[in-house]
């Protein structure tokens, strides 16, 4: 069974809202209409986001990291908003696992997001349904596209590659490798829901910087002139540029 | 999680119609079965109407609910999963049973079905209420598991929240039939008042019950687990909108602690305490106090639903805890 999924990468997220951005600019020229978008240039913007980046500050000041945290649905296994649903609009497609909404059944009674402990699904204010993320279930599938354009809107807008779209029930996909090297997890895993999309954690990045590295101590040069210069004052090519 | 008006008048208001009819009718069978004075009821047929208005009532202040209440007949659908769907489809054969039941008692329908071994026939507006008391109870379990089903909303994840919706509903119900037995059936005055007080300090003690049970929940997601990451300090900084989304507006209540805390206070005293008390000094004839002691627990029970929704919190406001 394919599970298709977004594993996300909070150490190379730079939290630029490219993804946000794009996603909404694809899912609101969509066959399913413009989505929500209120006051776009009033004093309170608001409106219809499938996917949103928060900003959170990790540690005490000075020793803090800022983490950059995209959220949208996670297109859990076991996703609690479906058989909450009294008309069958909220649904997951058998054969890739994507939650959709069916939005011409939807009646709008909210009750899947209360059932959402994510927050992932968006009601639309404008056109009274529920919304959320479809993994663009009208792009990856679009055999008008070539092969590589073939995801979703947020995955090819990633300009740090923070974002890698798969089926994590495939080991050998690139999700599956990701999630398996790297220690991805799932979001509030004591609800059972099984989620989806993965994140995957911070990772050390330290770098171990040696004195050598940043001046030569074995510099030939340095053993002819012994004696006539200093070698601490000397400036080579290496040091002054950086590529 | 904000409190939903049309869901709290349409909770509400199906659980005093639910009472009421349950009143009327228990009073029937008791009667029935010589436990109360064996009179014709005058009142049954008035019990049942006011019933069947406020279960419509309740059902129009539910289409407020609905973004698309033309499609509300969808909701019918997925009963093998939803409870909403389950009362969606209650609701209407209560009110089917009802009406017939109301049919039956209009027009002096006497229809033997059987007799009882004390002389007693059971009529056929009798097996017809039985069958709208079996529908009435099954549309209590498929409200409050609405709420209920919900694990994660901890407040409401738990048993108590099924036995409070039965006894409120039922209390409410039967504070309003001691007004309507005063009125037209005197003789059964004394069960219903006496019932409405029972019911109404069972309601006030397992109310009660749940709010001690909640004061001490702690729910298994923070923050760590919400975003993955285990450091004991994290703050929000930003969450991806200024001008507040449908996350920021449907979830998260603006009032104030004092404001909640009245409501609490409020529910308690005018829910319970002030109906009871008003039951214990009324008789046959005051009508007057037992319409005023329905008044008023009907108020108190509009801000318990209320605060029902504020005690609850939902675990995505941990994403949603500081705007920038």
């Amino acid at each position: 069974m394919t599970q298709l999924a977004l594993v996300i990468d909070l150490n190379t997220c730079v939290g630029c809202h490219a993804c946000v951005t794009s996603c909404k600019e694809w899912n609101t020229s969509g066959e399913a209409g413009p989505m929500a978008d209120k006051n776009p240039y009033g004093a309170d913007p608001t409106g219809n986001f499938f996917n949103r980046v928060q900003t959170f500050e990790v540690g005490v000041f000075p020793q803090t990291q800022t983490i950059h945290f995209p959220k949208s649905c996670l297109h859990c296994e076991e996703p609690p908003c479906v058989p909450v649903c009294p008309t069958g609009a909220s649904y997951k497609r058998p054969e890739d696992g994507i939650v959709l909404v069916d939005y011409d059944k939807c009646i709008g009674c909210e009750y899947c997001a209360w059932a959402c402990p994510y927050g992932a699904r968006e009601f639309d204010e404008s056109k009274k349904v529920m919304k959320k993320c479809t993994l663009c279930v009208d792009r990856i599938y679009d055999e008008e596209l070539p092969k590589s354009l073939r995801k979703p809107a947020c995955v090819l807008a990633c300009p740090a590659s923070a974002r890698i779209f798969g089926d994590i029930h495939d080991p050998e996909s690139e999700a599956s490798i990701a999630i398996n090297l790297s220690n991805g997890y799932q979001l509030m895993p004591e609800w059972g829901t099984q989620a989806a999309n993965h994140y995957l954690p911070r990772r050390k990045v330290d770098i171990k910087v040696h004195e050598e590295d940043l001046m030569r101590s074995s510099n030939p040069l340095d053993e002819e002139d012994r004696g006539q210069r200093k070698p601490t004052t000397r400036v080579t090519l290496d040091d002054s540029t950086s590529w | 999680m904000k409190p939903a008006i049309s869901v709290i008048l349409l909770t509400t208001l199906i659980g005093v119609a639910q009472g009421l009819f349950l009143a009327y009718y228990s009073a029937e069978l008791l009667s029935l079965l010589m436990i109360l004075p064996n009179q014709e009821l005058v009142g049954s047929s008035w019990a049942g109407i006011t019933s069947l208005v406020l279960l419509v009532g309740g059902l129009i202040a539910s289409f407020f609910h609905l973004g698309h209440p033309e499609r509300a007949w969808r909701a019918a659908t997925m009963w093998r999963t939803s409870w909403l769907s389950r009362e969606v489809i209650a609701l209407p054969i209560t009110m089917g049973f009802i009406f017939i039941y109301i049919v039956l008692k209009l027009t002096g329908n006497q229809q033997v079905i059987f007799s009882l071994g004390n002389g007693n026939q059971l009529d056929l507006a009798a097996v017809v209420g039985f069958f709208a008391m079996i529908a009435v109870f099954a549309l209590f379990i498929c409200t409050a598991m609405i709420y209920t089903c919900l694990k994660f909303l901890q407040e409401w994840h738990s048993p108590l929240t099924v036995l409070n919706f039965v006894l409120m509903g039922c209390a409410s119900g039967f504070v309003m039939a001691s007004a309507m037995a005063a009125y037209f059936d005197p003789q059964i005055f004394g069960y219903i008042s006496k019932a409405a007080m029972v019911l109404s300090v069972a309601a006030l003690i397992s109310r009660y019950a749940s709010l001690v049970r909640n004061k001490n929940l702690r729910s298994p997601s923070t923050l760590q687990t919400a975003i993955g990451i285990h450091h004991p300090n994290i703050r929000q900084i930003a969450q991806g909108a200024m001008g507040g989304s449908y996350n920021t507006r449907a979830f998260i209540h603006t009032y104030g602690p004092s404001v909640v805390q009245f409501a609490r206070r409020f529910f308690l005293i005018a829910g319970f305490i002030v109906p009871v008390l008003l039951l214990a000094f009324s008789s046959e004839t005051s009508v007057v106090i037992c319409a005023l002691a329905f008044l008023i627990q009907y108020s108190g029970l509009l801000a318990e639903r209320w605060y029902f929704f504020i005690e609850a919190k939902h675990p995505q406001n941990l994403y949603y805890q500081m705007i920038s």
